[in-house]
């Protein structure tokens, strides 16, 4: 029996140590999600549908074209960007914390030998595969009205778990920080809502003042995702195409470490 | 079987800050033990299973289960852990197999071995015919078992139980306290926390008592009892006459607010005495119990 101070540190350590035990977290929430897929699968159905009738048609009566693309198509990968944004990101916000505070789940399972480490990349990947549910249901809707280019758009089926992936590390950081369920309100509000609007999604970001639109391509998440996504469904490669991949791949390690850290400092007690 | 005990804590000590949950607490448990751990709410009874569980880090001290550091084995201690918690926390997305079911997947059980468990411990906490029902219909005796249930389904070397029958009504508490009684005739090792001390009386057969992060005393029920409060008690109300009838007497007595209690070994002369020559009003005798132990060491001040 070894016996030394402040044993603390076993656990101050940096990286992630994850096992294929998280697979067990990702099943979990898996076998949940298709008991109810019924209602499950509903929204993202509906949801492009309504928006491509309301603001790609009706609006686009209006808008007519923009840089030569009318304005459905030009809007298509928008609504499957912030479908891959919003699926990742409340489920591993609000989902994710009901699972953790109030039913407990988090500690029902490191009571077994997995570690919080794997419980957190199992949400981790949960989160990514849902946006990869959402957005891939999404493109069928947006296949069949004829607005996105094939076989290039399917390529949105991958990158869709990549980008979820993204948006469930940075969700799951403020899960980690956040003192109630309420208070998740104002990532959603602060960081989700304006996202949605300036990130190039309705209209683009070149009619926007330069340094606006420099910020939006340096710092916002859904910028690159609109970026990646409407080179696939345009089958028109963006000369930022590169740069924004590469943003999401850094981003997602750097919030996937910061996750699983905060994670184990509000859980490890 | 090898001959480490169970559990072996030296001096372990947790800390939160400024606050000092455990203090240099030591105690071994042996295989086959039912060990309980019972102190005012508190004491670090639950910060103790939880350093043993592996989820909460130790300040300092030693802890080994099974022979090995939680340190620095979590898996595999926690891979031959059967946990009860306090706090429910089944989940509610699931039926009660299923239940049952899923969290035998973390312990990656087979799924056709994990089916006959199921069963078998279904049936073993009777709930088989409960068995397709949301967790959210059973009343609080039926989650209990079925947490039960839960922390057998890796047929674990060592269950820890934190508060068993918290909350049940007296048919559910001796339905588990039934359960419990057969999982130790079946050799298993228990530990268990608990602020209901006829549980402890009834089924460990060690325990310590904490306060304040530290063990006060350690022993069987029955050694503590006669070691620390004699085998019975005589109960009087408390007058000015008892008092100084008991002091006469040379008796040992303690008055708690409207009651003086005599620790005696000759309940029936000192209740005759105190009937014959002190006016005592109600004189009532009976067997000394855990609960008094826990009092006279504790204290009957309110905790939070």
């Amino acid at each position: 029996m070894t016996d030394t101070e402040d044993y603390d540190q076993e656990y101050s350590y940096i990286l992630p140590r994850v096992s294929r035990s998280a697979l067990k977290v990702w099943r979990r929430n898996w076998d949940v999600f298709f008991k109810t897929y019924q209602v499950n699968f509903l929204p993202p159905f509906i949801e492009p549908v309504l928006y491509l009738l309301a603001i790609g048609f009706g609006l686009g009566m209006f808008v007519g074209e923009i840089d030569g693309i009318p304005y459905v198509e030009f809007i298509a990968p928008a609504l499957l960007s912030i479908s891959m944004m919003n699926s990742a990101f409340f489920e591993c916000t609000y989902s994710s914390y009901v699972r953790m505070y109030y039913q407990k789940t988090f500690d029902a399972m490191i009571a077994t030998p997995l570690s919080i480490d794997d419980v957190i990349t199992g949400e981790l990947l949960w989160g990514a595969t849902r946006s990869l549910i959402y957005s891939s249901v999404m493109l069928l809707v947006l296949i069949g009205f004829g607005v996105v280019n094939l076989p290039s758009s399917l390529l949105v089926i991958p990158f869709s778990f990549l980008a979820g992936l993204m948006f469930a590390c940075i969700a799951m950081c403020f899960t980690a920080i956040t003192p109630g369920i309420d208070a998740l309100n104002y990532p959603s509000f602060l960081f989700i809502t304006p996202m949605f609007l300036f990130s190039g999604t309705f209209f683009p970001l070149s009619i926007l003042p330069e340094p606006v639109q420099l910020l939006a391509i340096a710092f916002l998440p859904l910028t690159q995702l609109v970026i990646v996504a409407r080179s696939l469904t345009l089958t028109d490669l963006s000369p930022l195409f590169g740069y924004s991949l590469v943003w999401i791949g850094v981003v997602t390690t750097i919030f996937f470490v910061l996750s699983t850290l905060l994670m184990r400092r509000r859980l490890i007690v | 079987m090898a001959d480490y005990p169970v559990i072996e804590a030296e001096r372990l000590t947790k800390r939160f800050g400024t606050l000092t949950a455990v203090e240099g607490i030591s105690f071994s448990v042996s295989r086959g033990d039912v060990f309980g751990f019972l102190g005012p709410n508190g004491a670090g009874k639950t910060t103790t299973m939880k350093m043993i569980q592996c989820i909460s880090p130790r300040t300092a001290g030693a802890l080994t289960v099974l022979g090995m550091d939680t340190a620095t084995h979590p898996r595999e201690i926690k891979a031959e852990l059967g946990v009860l918690p306090q706090e429910t926390n089944l989940d509610p997305e699931f039926t009660c197999r299923e239940n049952l079911l899923a969290y035998a997947r973390y312990f990656d059980i087979p799924v056709s071995e994990a089916r006959k468990r199921a069963d078998e411990l279904l049936s073993f906490v009777q709930l088989q015919e409960k068995q397709d029902v949301p967790i959210d219909k059973l009343s609080g005796g039926m989650k209990r078992r079925l947490l039960l249930a839960r922390a057998l389904i890796n047929d674990p070397q060592l269950l820890i139980l934190d508060e068993p029958t918290i909350g049940l009504d007296p048919q559910g508490r001796h339905l588990i306290w039934e359960k419990l009684k057969a999982l130790q005739a079946a050799g298993n090792t228990i530990v268990l926390t608990t602020h209901y001390l006829e549980e402890a009386e009834r089924l460990c057969n060690r325990l310590v008592i904490m306060d304040r992060g530290k063990i006060l005393v350690e022993g069987s029920p029955a050694n503590l009892i006669s070691r620390y409060v004699g085998n019975d008690i005589v109960e009087a109300e408390h007058t000015p006459e008892v008092v100084s009838c008991l002091e006469e007497m040379g008796a040992r007595f303690e008055i708690y607010g409207d009651m003086v209690q005599v620790l005696t070994d000759q309940p029936r002369e000192v209740a005759k005495r105190l009937f014959e020559t002190c006016n005592p009003g109600h004189v009532f005798a009976r067997r000394a119990s855990l609960e008094d132990v826990f009092l006279k060491l504790t204290g009957r001040v309110l905790r939070d």
